[in-house]
């Protein structure tokens, strides 16, 4: 492996890390990353230094660590490739469960970007890694997976990348707007949703979420609708400016 | 309780003989009128506001969806009025779709009248595009404008109706307002069908010219297929697999002709055909609505604050406990109260007791009788009351926001919120609640919930429950018996769900308004539910009961009751006639306790110990569905579903009893 690669996929693990740790808590500390990460504060500190310059993340010593755009697209796209790997590992060649992780995290860095969309399709495009954490969707700009079923590799390129990042409905913040762009998942779940209104291009807010996580109410054309987690983590959306 | 309704229908027919005294004059016809539109719109209330106490309810040939019709007169014409299932679309197939659309395209009712929601117009609207498409006579009626009004929405019926080309009337059915005007109508459309402009409504150029194209290829071919050609052809294009399916046996080269020309549409799109489609229809469905919708401030009205308590994320989870305890607290209190009521009259004239010496025919009669007492005395007055008042509670809103809190906790077992209310109504009787899962979009989830429901502690048990342990025990063991239960089905359900494999279909449900629901409405709900309780636990439990008093009698329960022993006796600490009293108990739960009390009087306390009585409620609770659930769990599943519940339950009831028995020995 050149230096090169070295430090990207050092970027990447860092990036993957600071992303799953802001899934769960609000305010990403440098000691957090330093546990998850076993490499010693003095170390993550410099390195968030230099990823700040890099416009991956802002950093502040007491502030903690955010993603910027930018980063967040390289955390995701990389956090996609460890969980779908995940499922491969498990789902395929039948793994035990204790070294899907360790195993996910050093392929990761090296799957092309065809070949993830080959795993996706293998796997029929599966919503969450086996520990039940959503996989983030892929960044062509497909709208939805029957699309991307039905295009050969050639034609992928003329499709495109996106370049706004996507998020579920389930993690947009109360009363934000979000532009439906992607639904994950088979003909019927898609039809079901289409016909309650989530349509490609509709705006959609969320207006409130059950706790322990239970549905998720969103408004969408003037009506309230109730998404159980299980279809809310398949629905994606661009951030709308309020 | 229908006063009202008959009332109104009767306003209807008297103006009907006023203007025209002779009845002859005008089009003396008969006509028929469809009630179209998605689920929670008022369609029931017009529907009970039209027809009053005039209704047939019963299932479509040969499916398991309710078919509602009834009758009015009105301006000298008699009018069938056919209340069609609630849906949002013409396209998942489910069989209330189906019986939908096939009920517009073939039977072709003279008008159908599409009811909306005034709140939430361009949803509503979505359908109303494609009832057009269906290009039927219709009317559109705009309902519940008052709750519309509270915030802030108001619906201007000129330009919809400009738009739609289609007459619009205005109503709020609940109040009896505007529903003359719409039906007459209704009634001038039906006779005079040119009124109805019906103008089509243009897709977007790229998918206009080929909807064009193949309607004509469709039209050139005469396939008679009873469908609009036009709607043959976007369905084609939508990749709709019944229509497909249709067109495909009579000319393959229209499937192929649509195979291509949706292809191209994706090409265009990037979307599969049928998202472009819908997508198109939200378009001018969007457009319609805000261009007839007149929305001043939005104001936070009442109902929304209401519905931010019900679902604050911990208050929530105490009014959800709230609804469900103050729902069966209910009915215990005022079934309690009926059940005492009819046992004394039904005691006054003919004592009830299923041990009888002498003739068989007697007896069988006697146990014939007692089926009938013990479905009258027992059943009916706790059942009636839940459901009148469940169906309240669900009518007016608040059931749907207890499911959505209760979403997460039904995926434990595999289901999700909505299969709540068959959950709840099993608490009544098992029969109608399983009849209910229909709700429930797969068999899979139809059968979870099913087999959850066989251990929900139905009025009948509750009565063991009640008679055996707080009589003769105490309360807290009662609650105790009840609280196991609740966990049993709670375990058994996540059981269940490793065994039956499959997906879980997720949550969609709409959230609709807060509103005070109809009396009548609940009432006709009440109605539908109880009749499968008469028409299948009743002769069940006349026939069962007889049955087993004769087999009793001749003795031939006996050996059974002693080749069970190693069980009853061994296992789970209980006298031998247990054996007697658990095979009656199958029949009915109740008979459990009557058994018991023919057999020794009521001083049972001298016969069974504390344990044997907390035992024996809890076998008797879990050990089998009685036979009427059996029933209707065979009709609804087939014979091998109903053997695996049944027997789920019975290893269940020796396990958990013999273990419960070993368990709380030291303690009782």
């Amino acid at each position: 492996m050149s230096n090169n690669e070295k430090l990207s996929a050092n970027i990447e693990e860092y990036l993957e890390t600071i992303y799953k740790i802001s899934q769960n808590e609000k305010i990403v500390k440098t000691s957090r990353i330093s546990k998850d990460l076993s490499i010693t504060s003095a170390s993550v500190s410099e390195m968030l230094k230099k990823l700040d310059k890099m416009d991956y993340v802002n950093y502040s010593q007491y502030k903690g660590v955010k993603l910027t755009e930018n980063g967040l697209k390289v955390a995701k796209r990389i956090t996609r490739k460890h969980r779908l790997l995940e499922r491969f590992l498990r789902d395929i060649l039948k793994l035990k469960d204790h070294i899907l992780h360790d195993q996910a995290c050093e392929m990761e860095h090296s799957l092309s970007d065809d070949a993830e969309r080959a795993l996706c399709q293998v796997l029929e495009h599966p919503d969450k890694c086996p520990d039940d954490r959503v996989i983030p969707a892929c960044d062509l700009k497909f709208t939805t997976c029957e699309e991307c079923m039905s295009r050969k590799e050639e034609e992928v390129n003329e499709v495109g990348k996106r370049n706004e990042n996507l998020i579920p409905i389930m993690e947009l913040e109360k009363e934000q707007k979000g532009k439906v762009s992607f639904i994950r998942g088979d003909y019927k779940v898609i039809r079901r949703l289409l016909d309650m209104g989530i349509t490609i291009g509709a705006s959609i807010s969320v207006i409130k979420i059950a706790p322990l996580s239970g549905p998720v109410e969103v408004a969408i054309r003037g009506s309230k609708l109730a998404i159980g987690r299980d279809i809310a983590c398949n629905v994606f959306v661009e951030l709308m400016e309020a | 309780m229908n006063t009202a309704n008959d009332n109104k229908a009767n306003e209807f027919t008297q103006k009907s003989h006023t203007e025209n005294p002779e009845g002859l004059k005008v089009n003396e016809k008969n006509i028929t009128i469809a009630l179209a539109g998605n689920a929670n719109v008022g369609k029931s209330v017009v529907f009970n506001e039209l027809t009053g106490s005039n209704q047939i309810i019963g299932n479509w040939p040969g499916k398991t969806v309710e078919r509602a019709e009834g009758k009015l007169r009105f301006e000298g014409h008699d009018i069938k009025v056919i209340d069609l299932p609630g849906i949002y679309s013409f396209s998942t197939y489910s069989m209330e779709e189906i019986v939908s659309r096939e009920y517009i395209a073939f039977e072709k009712p003279d008008v159908v009248i599409n009811v909306v929601d005034a709140s939430v117009l361009e949803r509503n609207l979505f359908f109303t595009i494609q009832l057009k498409e269906m290009n039927v006579p219709m009317v559109v009626c705009v309902n519940q404008v008052d709750l519309a009004k509270q915030k802030g929405i108001i619906i201007d019926t000129e330009k919809l109706e400009a738009a739609l080309g289609v007459p619009v009337v205005s109503t709020v059915a609940i109040r009896g307002e505007g529903l003359h005007e719409l039906m007459e109508v209704a009634t001038e459309i039906a006779f005079n069908k040119t009124k109805n402009k019906n103008t089509t409504i243009e897709y977007g150029a790229e998918v206009e010219n080929r909807i064009k194209k193949l309607t004509e290829l469709i039209q050139s071919k005469n396939l008679n297929l009873g469908y609009p050609s036009r709607w043959v052809a976007i369905k084609l294009l939508e990749n709709d697999i019944e229509i497909r399916k249709l067109v495909e046996s009579k000319s393959r080269d229209i499937v192929n002709t649509a195979y291509d020309l949706a292809r191209e549409i994706e090409d265009i799109h990037k979307e599969p055909s049928f998202a472009v489609i819908a997508s198109e229809r939200y378009f001018f469905a969007n457009q319609f609505a805000h261009g007839a919708q007149l929305q001043s401030d939005i104001k936070i009205t009442f109902s929304e604050r209401l519905d931010k308590l019900v679902t604050h994320r911990v208050l929530g989870y105490f009014i959800s406990a709230l609804v469900v305890g103050g729902l069966l607290l209910w009915t215990f209190v005022v079934g309690d109260f009926f059940s005492s009521l009819l046992t004394s009259a039904f005691g006054f004239f003919h004592p009830v007791n299923p041990q009888v010496a002498g003739p068989i025919v007697i007896i069988l009669w006697n146990g014939a009788f007692g089926g009938i007492v013990a479905g009258v005395t027992l059943v009916l007055p706790f059942v009636i009351p839940f459901y009148l008042m469940l169906s309240l509670i669900e009518n007016s809103g608040i059931l749907t926001r207890v499911a959505f809190m209760m979403d997460s906790a039904m995926h434990k077992i595999g289901l999700h919120g909505k299969a709540l209310i068959p959950m709840i109504l099993g608490y009544g009787c098992n029969v109608p609640a399983i009849e209910s899962t229909r709700i429930l979009e797969t068999r899979r989830e139809r059968l979870l919930a099913a087999f959850a429901i066989t251990f929900a502690p139905c009025a009948a048990r509750t009565i063991v429950i009640l008679g055996l342990v707080a009589v003769f025990v105490s309360v807290w063991w009662a609650l105790a018996l009840y609280a196991i239960d609740i966990l049993v089905m709670f375990i058994l359900g996540r059981i269940a769900l490793k065994v039956v494999p499959g997906e879980t279909s997720g949550l969609i449900m709409e959230m609709h308004t807060f509103k005070v629901p109809s009396l009548s409405v609940a009432a006709k709900q009440t109605w539908s539910r109880t009749k499968s309780l008469i028409y299948v636990v009743f002769p069940v439990y006349i026939i069962g009961s007889a049955l087993i008093q004769g087999l009793y009698a001749l003795g031939l329960l006996t050996p059974i009751a002693n080749f069970l022993a190693p069980i009853t006796v061994v296992w789970l600490g209980l006298p031998v006639i247990a054996g007697v009293v658990l095979i009656f108990g199958a029949v009915r739960k109740e008979f459990t306790l009557l058994m018991l009390v023919a057999l020794f009087g009521t001083n049972l306390a001298a016969i069974l110990t504390p344990i044997q009585f907390i035992i024996l409620a809890l076998v008797s609770m879990l050990f089998i569905p009685c036979l009427a659930t059996l029933t209707i769990l065979l009709r609804e599943f087939g014979w091998k579903a109903t053997t695996s519940i049944a027997l789920a339950n019975i290893i269940t009831a020796i396990i958990v009893g013999g273990l419960f028995y070993r368990l709380i020995g030291p303690f009782v």
